[in-house]
């Protein structure tokens, strides 16, 4: 292809990094496992009638033994696929709201330290690095037990501990882009600083912005199953985090009732993760003429 | 170093652990419910006089700001409040578990370091090599594993197929009373999985990181000057390139410690390992709020001080900010 062809063929950056991103093999692989999951729970959630909670079968049951129950029943003799089936959703909504609140808490209070500088970004760092001293899931833990375990409460209380990364990020990506000449021109043309934090740079911290979007959704899934783990999650709510911690008295009699949920939990996790390297890849200039 | 530094940093911290007492002590008010009730527990069905009395220590029918002002003077003096579950002081229950935690983070950390480094510099020195891809794919494994399963997980290898090592607690019962010898090897034997299981998240992640860094460093000039003057290349690798190297990896440690924590409240839980993340999870179940805020409260500190550390360390090793303050 000769440069003129390179040229005219130029797309819009994000046109451009999907093309990237399809070529890129595990970050496909991980986006078709992603899909199948995402698809596998909604199915769980909306289609399926089954109860994870209702008694079918003999307790312990071996997977591939019984044709009605191929992966097996728990102790108390509940089908495991159901549990599998239904225990996606609140994972997967947890996860994705958690990492939206983070985005939302931590792209706004670092686009102000960044943009503003001074004692705004004293002060807003300071918030920062007072939220990294708390462990985190420590700390979602109590509120989680301070306030009620619903679902809403465990998204923000995943939110509020994971924000300070993004904060810093974002904070970041402003002290870089401001000093550039388009920020200089949007501004000599009369543009407010709201219109030039929000419509100027936002959109050029994108890239590294989405990336970190999708590791957070990964972590805010693994805080999710550890919390329902633990016994913190919404008790009405079938998770796989509580389908292990459930089952944790009994691994010495049954391994399966524990496995499959934590093959879930990784495979979601991995396959996130998969995604991000891929866009981390994808949106890197350097790495575009290969 | 100058000390003005260390005693900004002291400070620092110090204004950092006040920001957490205040923080716990709102979070009590703002519990749904009569704050008395909230701290005596509400599975402890506790009576009028101890309620009476409990607002009476804790001030709290004096208005807020003396509230506070009761609380933190009392977190100052040592006093984190009683356990109504536990029946002791906080303060106590806490310095009971907070050395199996310390030893478990603390070894679990310098595990991955040195794995994960090690696992990073041979990697970095192929770059598409099948131990750089190796590297490549177990930290994103790494970083997908819940570390509670990997625990479960460990439990089920070890604890029936190669029962090599213990799978509960931290003590064997039968070599309670014997030497500090013997002991301290009973202990070691124990620490082998949780410190482990923690370990192999952040492993992965250090792998990965000094695999970038060493790599960047690589490319540097200095690094062709070794070659040339013929240093071997274990002493390229190890001396030139690592210690530069070692800089965003000790930022990273420092920053690690908050979620070595978090993880180590998992670990602890599914090894019963006799910690402090045990004792959280004990008191959250039983909604013993002045031993969660102990723990919250102590672990801070734990954050707080290894971040000192790090920063002072950093310090050291990098000889361009020596001097500054």
């Amino acid at each position: 292809m000769s440069d003129l062809e390179k040229t005219l063929r130029a797309q819009s950056p994000m046109a451009e990094a999907w093309r990237m991103f399809r070529r890129n093999i595990p970050a496909m692989f991980g986006l078709i496992i992603l899909i199948m999951i995402i698809l596998t729970t909604l199915y769980g959630a909306f289609v399926f009638t089954g109860d994870p909670y209702e008694i079918v079968w003999a307790p312990h049951e071996p997977p591939l033994l019984t044709p009605e129950f191929p992966l097996g029943t728990d102790y108390l003799g509940r089908d495991i696929i159901a549990g599998l089936l239904t225990g996606g959703a609140p994972t997967l909504a947890v996860g994705a709201s958690a990492a939206i609140i983070t985005m939302v808490i931590g792209i706004t209070l670092g686009a102000f330290a960044g943009y503003y500088g001074g004692w705004v970004d004293t002060l807003l760092m300071r918030i920062t690095e007072f939220f990294q001293v708390l462990p985190a899931l420590l700390f979602a833990m109590v509120l989680v037990t301070l306030f009620s375990p619903s679902l809403i409460t465990i998204a923000i209380a995943i939110g509020v501990v994971s924000w300070p990364q993004t904060a810093r990020l974002t904070r970041a990506e402003f002290l870089r882009i401001k000093e550039l000449e388009y920020v200089t021109a949007a501004r000599a043309i009369g543009a407010q600083n709201g219109l030039i934090m929000w419509r100027v740079i936002i959109p050029n911290a994108a890239p590294p912005l989405i990336v970190s979007a999708t590791l957070t959704v990964g972590v805010a899934i693994l805080f999710e199953a550890g919390l329902s783990f633990l016994g913190l999650g919404d008790p009405n709510k079938m998770s796989w985090g509580l389908m292990i911690g459930m089952n944790r008295e009994y691994i010495l009699d049954a391994w399966w009732p524990v496995t499959f949920p934590g093959l879930a939990i990784f495979l979601t996790v991995f396959s996130v993760s998969l995604v991000g390297d891929g866009l981390n890849d994808a949106f890197n200039p350097k790495l575009r003429e290969r | 170093m100058p000390i003005n530094y260390i005693l900004k940093r002291l400070g620092y911290g110090l204004l950092l652990m006040l920001g957490v007492v205040v923080l716990n002590f709102f979070l009590i008010r703002l519990a749904p419910g009569d704050p008395a009730v909230v701290i005596a527990g509400e599975m402890g069905g506790a009576t009028e006089e101890m309620l009476e009395s409990i607002r009476e220590e804790y001030g709290l029918n004096k208005p807020l700001l003396t509230q506070l002002w009761i609380y933190v003077s009392s977190v100052a003096q040592g006093d984190l409040g009683e356990s109504f579950f536990f029946n002791q002081p906080v303060s106590k229950l806490i310095a009971l578990r907070i050395g199996p935690t310390i030893l478990l983070v603390i070894v679990a950390q310098i595990l991955s370091i040195v794995i994960g480094v090690f696992l990073g510099v041979l990697a970095a020195r192929k770059p598409n090599g099948i131990m750089s891809a190796f590297v490549s794919v177990f930290a994103t494994i790494g970083y997908a594993v819940p570390v509670f399963w990997t625990g479960i997980m460990l439990i089920i290898l070890f604890a029936s197929t190669f029962p090599i090592f213990p799978v509960e607690g931290m003590q064997s019962v039968k070599l309670r009373d014997a030497n500090i010898f013997i002991r301290s090897l009973d202990i070691t034997h124990h620490l082998v999985l949780p410190a482990f299981t923690l370990a192999i998240i952040y492993l992965a992640q250090y792998a990965r990181l000094s695999r970038a860094s060493m790599l960047e460093v690589l490319g540097a000039d200095y690094i062709r000057t070794a070659r040339a003057k013929g240093a071997s290349e274990r002493s390229v690798l190890f001396k030139h390139a690592l210690r530069n190297a070692a800089l965003p990896i000790l930022t990273i440690a420092g920053l690690q410690f908050g979620n070595l924590i978090s993880g180590a409240l998992l670990v602890e839980t599914v090894y019963n390992w006799p910690g402090m993340g045990r004792l959280a999870f004990d008191s959250i179940l039983r909604r013993d709020y002045p031993t969660i805020m102990g723990v919250l409260f102590f672990a801070s500190a734990m954050v707080v001080i290894a971040n000192l550390i790090t920063d002072l360390s950093y310090r050291l090793a990098d000889p361009r900010l020596r001097g500054k303050s």
